[in-house]
């Protein structure tokens, strides 16, 4: 049997002492398309994170394609929620999409003729190859986002990380992005934080709540009553904070 | 000018000129482009201590102030990664000590007879031929690192969360900018001085990133700049009997607010 994309064991996780995350066991199987979503604050950057293994759990036990998630990182592509840092940096679409092909191994060497053509493969399926030579800090927000989408895709990575993909992105971008996600996800597994619970409920396979505890939902179809979860799940969150609520009707079924 | 070069002093004068400017330009615009100012500065003025030392225990003092600032660095670079909140306390704190040591050192050296100003404001008229080796060697060193690990190099400043991800070592990467950094400003205070060191290690790299579109290019265009501003100040300096360091920043900082109103001028025409 394939290992899963994504493992947890009974997972810990506080900054100082603030508890951010508690006790979350989840695995989810490669194929899926996960979207993440919860209140701010609730701790979606943060199990994002752990999964990188840019933080490490206080304890339990994480597994990424059955890896530690060191390991596994040039298995994994990742686009990060702020794309807007160092405007003035002078370095251009093609050189940050490259990023994408560095590796452990290849430490000291020149990109390849083949890191290229790659490269030049992702940022043509992003629609930003004619903006190759353009210093990234020229772009508006959408097109830099289509930049750091390549840059993750240039990993030829088995899961796509992806932080609020939609935040600084035209609406029309969006609808794109998430049917170019679909698209994708035919041969990746994809695991999205969004805020936007429509388009969970349109185009996610399964849905994780996250606020603290971590409620999940795998499944094939999108059944009513996950859309009613999708909905519901952070409004009541942020309405009342009562995560326990969701959990109960999702026990009950 | 030309009967000037008749003597050694200024033709080492013109070749330390040329060399420290290169790894300014290089490692400077690595300085600017991840932030790290403050920490090259409280390297250099701790680098007072290292000379303090090796004045007061007889060794030479580039070897003093090379080893003394490559371990503060060290510990400088630590303590910024383990708590970066207080980092810069940490660093003004380590900043001051090093020069109190130096301070200290200096004093309690029986029949010391150094020039102590020429470490704080440089003497590039005094360079050792000894000097001038140290410098070229070094050159090659960081040049060799730089073009070496270029790709990793732009991939840690430009974004070292997702350079980790991928499997960066960006914690090595950063700990050898560092170490080059502290031998570098060990060869630039004898040109300029290490309370003048930060001016020439930030001010051609800022005003090349805005004519730049690479790493790369920023870093040669700032040795350029590098080169122009400490040849001009020398010149300066000597045609009308100047402080050489002094005046070569004053060359470099003419030329920063020069850049800065060419920049203003050229966006309110674009506003309007």
């Amino acid at each position: 049997m394939k290992p899963y994309a994504i493992e947890f064991k009974n997972v810990w996780f506080s900054y100082e002492r603030t508890e951010v995350l508690r006790d979350i066991s989840f695995s989810l199987s490669q194929g899926e398309f996960l979207g993440i979503i919860g209140p701010n604050g609730g701790g979606k950057t943060t199990l994002l994170k752990l999964m990188l293994g840019l933080l490490k759990p206080e304890k339990g036990e994480i597994r990424i394609l059955g890896q530690e998630p060191n390991d596994a990182s040039h298995r994994v592509g990742y686009v990060p929620q702020n794309t807007d840092f160092s405007q003035a940096f002078p370095i251009s679409v093609m050189e940050v999409a490259l990023m994408g092909r560095l590796s452990r191994a290849r430490i000291g060497k020149r990109y390849s003729q083949e890191d290229r053509e790659k490269v030049r493969n992702v940022l043509e399926k992003v629609g930003m190859w004619e903006y190759r030579l353009r210093p990234i800090g020229k772009l508006s927000g959408g097109q830099r986002q289509r930049v750091f989408i390549a840059r993750a895709l240039a990993t030829d990575p088995e899961i796509l990380f992806l932080d609020e993909p939609a935040a600084s992105v035209d609406p029309e971008f969006q609808t794109d992005l998430y049917d170019f996600l679909k698209e994708l996800n035919k041969t990746v597994t994809i695991v999205v934080i969004t805020h936007d619970i429509g388009v969970v409920s349109s185009h996610m396979k399964s849905i994780g709540c996250v606020n603290k505890h971590f409620i999940f939902h795998e499944g094939g179809q999108i059944t009513q009553e996950m859309i009613d979860m999708a909905y519901q799940c952070p409004v009541d969150l942020i309405a009342h904070g009562l995560p326990h609520r969701v959990l109960a009707l999702h026990e009950e079924e | 000018m030309w009967e000037a070069l008749q003597f050694e002093f200024m033709r080492n004068a013109l070749m330390a000129g040329v060399l420290v400017s290169i790894v300014c330009g290089v490692l400077g615009t690595l300085v600017v482009v991840n932030r790290i100012v403050f920490i090259s500065g409280g390297i250099a003025h701790a680098a007072y201590g290292g000379i303090g030392i090796a004045l007061y225990t007889g060794l030479p003092p580039v070897i003093g102030a090379a080893s003394f600032s490559l371990a503060v660095s060290m510990v400088m670079g630590a303590a910024s990664l383990k708590s970066k909140q207080r980092a810069d306390t940490i660093i003004g704190v380590m900043w001051a000590l090093g020069m109190a040591l130096g301070i200290i050192l200096i004093e309690r050296t029986p029949g010391y007879n150094v020039d102590v100003m020429s470490y704080l404001f440089g003497s590039i008229l005094s360079v050792p031929r000894l000097d001038i080796w140290y410098m070229a060697s070094l050159d090659l060193v960081v040049l060799l690192v730089i073009v070496l690990f270029y790709k990793e190099f732009i991939a840690m400043s430009y974004d070292e969360e997702f350079s980790f991800v991928v499997g960066m070592p960006v914690r090595l990467l950063y700990f050898i900018l560092l170490a080059m950094i502290s031998l570098s400003i060990v060869i630039i205070i004898r040109v300029v001085g290490l309370i003048l060191v930060i001016a020439l290690l930030t001010i051609p790299p800022y005003i090349a990133e805005k004519y730049t579109t690479s790493l790369g290019r920023m870093m040669v265009l700032s040795c350029i700049l590098s080169i122009i501003f400490t040849l001009t100040g020398l010149w300066v300096s000597y045609r009308f009997d100047l402080t050489s360091g002094a005046t070569i920043i004053m060359v470099a900082g003419l030329a920063f607010f020069v850049s800065m109103g060419i920049d203003s001028i050229f966006s309110a025409k674009k506003r309007v």
